[in-house]
């Protein structure tokens, strides 16, 4: 009778995850570009203590794996890819890692990727649609396994480049 | 000089006495008349040594009988972490270090104990132009002229600098990092014409070499690797040997549409001249992007031997060695101007280790190929055909959408950037090089104006045998390798050759060495802090004795995994090369540092 309901329970659960993974925005928002620096906190300290609670931005497109595949064509096609490789870096920073130099939550990257950064991280403002920028951080985030294994593909035909595939390997997952 | 006698037929007796006389000059003394035999006077004042590019120093207090005796002497720090790929300059007793970017500029009083600071002079490049660099934000070097010291920033500019104030003298913007542009290389000045060729192969740059006055920095010439006729700078005095590189605007035509004004071909690396036939060589870039596929056509300038005026920049010939690149095989390396008895005949040569494995020996006169043996593993070509000057192609090679495996060398080459050295005393060219294999399979690269337009993923391992480097000594009249070492990491540092037939280089992992310069015995070894990648130098002290130094710090293209912190996880990371050396990182940290060594 336990397992049954647990088993009712898991079902909904993988269906509601299945929701998630199927998500598509039909029509995303037009460019618009905010910047979200005021959120998306850098640093650690705050002098004289916390202050209220701070807003919270959430990607839209978590977990969505048309998003995600989408982010991935476009890391490619504004190639992000030629100065981070396919997450290893090589021009730029690596993005499969664990401590961001500018924050690594996804306000963060937002502002990273609108802004750019001084150290020849380009300011992509103005060229990239938010919601493709959106897209964009879903993918960067499934670099690091932070997207759910649903909503993430799971292998390529050609040479490895999908960089889940590796850190599927790394970790010791079948791919 | 012997050999321009015998060809050429004296008109009327005044002209054959002044051949005879001169004839007899030069058989009196045959070694001085060889480009290869520079005089030398101890200092070091250009990043290869001399215009003939031979690495070589005359100095042979440091020989193979006490070198096991060889001692540190002082070291100095640069405060960067970054590849350091230049070679110090000694001028005045006064040793001059550029560093990567932020492309510091460090005077060095070699009078005093310690050889303390006398100035430090920073250009202040835009930081972004870190963004805009391949392969690590390194620098080569320095070039002196007239009591200036000259040399590049990663953000395009050339300054000249006060030798003795560290005041600057003139500052020239050549170039724009929004358009994917930089500059690593070290200049050479001719006839008073700065030589400064742009980065950016791996960006859709439009590749150039410019000619500044190097009394005031105003360009004099700017000729490109791609495009018309016009902009290339050939004109009726341009004679390429072989029929392949004839044509007109050859340059655009054999490029799709317009592609050529993104297709690469710049000039980052080494310039050679000869002051007797007032010509200076160099080589061009990959044409870009990587991608094949999207470039069908020979791609001309790109991968490209250049003979050129130094006033006017004008082309006399060339040589395209990898017509339509296939594997990133840009045409830069160094090329050391040596006059060698080839055949029974005198020729004025050219020796050239090309990316694509092949020491192309050239007579630097016309371009024509005296020989092009392999000095390391190559399966992408079956060789050179001597008539046309085709690089034959292995057609199971061929990189495109399809994926390609096993295809060596990788593209950095049997050997990139890092330069050899020639002994006059052996007759050898002393070449660190690497033993790379790679596979690949294009993707669609967008043009986007300041970033990366490579489209290729590839992934770097170690060639046959395992080890990843190699420094070897060649016979270029021979045309074969006479011994070889085999290294751990791909031999990234230059090499340096002196007359105490003792050859030094230094290796990723972080030893400085030097060997046999007849045989390659290991001599002497020093673990240095941090993996070298630079160029070692050697001069005489204003104690009259003789001294050997060498930058430190490991980065490039081949240390990226530990300068830039790569991730080998991804083995596409560092286009590829992270792939090969993901175990860098155990060996060396980074770190720029100067170590100088001398006898006790």
């Amino acid at each position: 009778m336990r397992t049954g309901a647990m088993g009712i329970c898991v079902m909904c659960l993988l269906l509601l995850a299945a929701c998630q993974r199927e998500k598509r925005d039909i029509r995303p928002s037009p460019t618009r570009l905010a910047i979200y620096g005021d959120a998306a906190k850098e640093d650690a300290l705050r002098p004289g203590g916390p202050i209220s609670p701070q807003p919270v931005v959430n990607n839209p497109y978590n977990g969505s794996a048309y998003d995600i595949s989408e982010g991935q064509r476009l890391f490619n096609w504004y190639n992000c890819s030629g100065c981070h490789a396919n997450g290893g870096g090589g021009i730029g920073p690596p993005l499969i890692k664990q401590h961001w130099t500018y924050g690594g939550e996804p306000a963060n990257l937002f502002d990273t990727i609108v802004k750019g950064r001084p150290n020849g991280m380009p300011a992509w403002g103005g060229r990239i649609p938010e919601y493709q920028v959106w897209q964009i951080i879903a993918f960067i985030r499934s670099m690091n396994g932070e997207q759910p294994r649903s909503a993430t593909a799971s292998r390529q035909d050609s040479i490895e480049t999908n960089p889940q595939n590796i850190v599927n390997r790394v970790r010791g997952k079948t791919k | 000089m012997l050999d321009g006698v015998s060809r050429r037929p004296a008109r009327h007796c005044a002209k054959y006495w002044f051949y005879f006389a001169l004839s007899a000059l030069i058989l009196s003394d045959p070694m001085a008349a060889q480009i290869q035999n520079q005089a030398d006077d101890g200092q070091w004042t250009m990043a290869a040594k001399n215009y003939a590019s031979t690495r070589y120093s005359t100095l042979n207090q440091i020989n193979t009988t006490n070198i096991a005796s060889l001692k540190l002497a002082w070291t100095f720090s640069t405060g960067l972490t970054r590849g350091h790929e230049a070679a110090p300059l000694i001028v005045n007793n006064t040793m001059y270090i550029a560093t990567p970017y932020p492309n510091y500029l460090y005077s060095l009083d070699l009078t005093k104990p310690g050889a303390p600071m006398k100035w430090m002079y920073q250009p202040h490049p835009e930081p972004a132009s870190q963004g805009t660099a391949c392969c690590d934000v390194v620098n080569r070097g320095a070039a002196y002229w007239n009591g200036k010291i000259i040399y590049n920033t990663l953000d395009v500019q050339t300054v000249a600098v006060d030798a003795n104030t560290g005041k600057e003298v003139w500052r020239t913007k050549l170039g724009d990092i929004n358009l994917g542009e930089s500059i690593t290389m070290a200049p050479i000045v001719a006839k008073g014409v700065v030589l400064v060729g742009n980065s950016g192969g791996e960006f859709g740059v439009r590749g150039w070499l410019v000619g500044l006055d190097a009394e005031t920095g105003k360009i004099k010439w700017r000729a490109y690797g791609t495009g018309p006729d016009k902009d290339v700078l050939i004109g009726s005095n341009f004679k390429p040997f072989y029929a392949k590189d004839r044509g007109t605007d050859l340059g655009m035509k054999t490029w799709p549409g317009e592609t050529w004004k993104i297709g690469g071909a710049s000039a980052w690396s080494w310039i050679s001249y000869d002051p007797g036939l007032d010509l200076f060589y160099y080589g061009t870039s990959n044409p870009g992007p990587w991608n094949p596929e999207q470039r069908p056509g020979d791609n001309k300038w790109g991968s490209t031997l250049f003979a050129r005026r130094p006033e006017t920049g004008e082309a006399i010939w060339a040589y395209q060695i990898s017509a339509h690149d296939l594997h990133d095989y840009d045409a830069v390396n160094e090329n050391i101007l040596l006059d060698l008895n080839i055949g029974g005949q005198l020729r004025k040569t050219l020796a050239h280790p090309d990316r694509d494995g092949y020491l192309y020996l050239m007579d630097r006169t016309d371009g024509e190929i005296l020989s092009a043996q392999t000095f390391g593993y190559v399966n992408t070509s079956e060789g050179v055909d001597l008539k046309t000057g085709k690089l034959k192609l292995n057609p199971t090679k061929q990189t495109g959408y399809n994926t390609v495996r096993d295809a060596c060398p990788a593209p950095p080459g049997a050997k990139d950037w890092q330069p050899s050295a020639f002994s006059p005393k052996t007759g050898l060219i002393y070449i660190p090089h690497n033993n790379l294999c790679y596979e690949s399979q294009a993707v669609p690269a967008n043009y986007i104006a300041g970033t990366p337009f490579v489209g290729m993923n590839t992934r770097m391992y170690a060639g046959p045998g395992g080890n990843r480097g190699v420094f070897s000594a060649w016979d270029p009249v021979q045309a074969k390798t006479v011994w070889s070492i085999n290294e751990m990491f791909p031999a990234w540092s230059g090499a340096l050759a002196t007359a105490g037939d003792v050859v030094f280089y230094g290796t990723m992992d972080g030893w400085f060495k030097a060997v046999d310069a007849r045989n390659g015995h290991p001599l002497w070894q020093f673990k240095v802090g941090s993996g070298v990648i630079g160029q070692p130098v050697c001069y005489k002290g204003p104690d009259g004795k003789e001294y050997v130094a060498v930058l430190a710090g490991v980065g490039g293209w081949s240390g990226g995994v530990v300068s830039g912190g790569l991730n080998a996880v991804d083995g596409t990371a560092a286009l590829g090369f992270a792939n090969a050396m993901a175990d860098l990182g155990k060996y060396t940290t980074k770190g720029g540092m100067l170590y100088v060594f001398s006898l006790p």
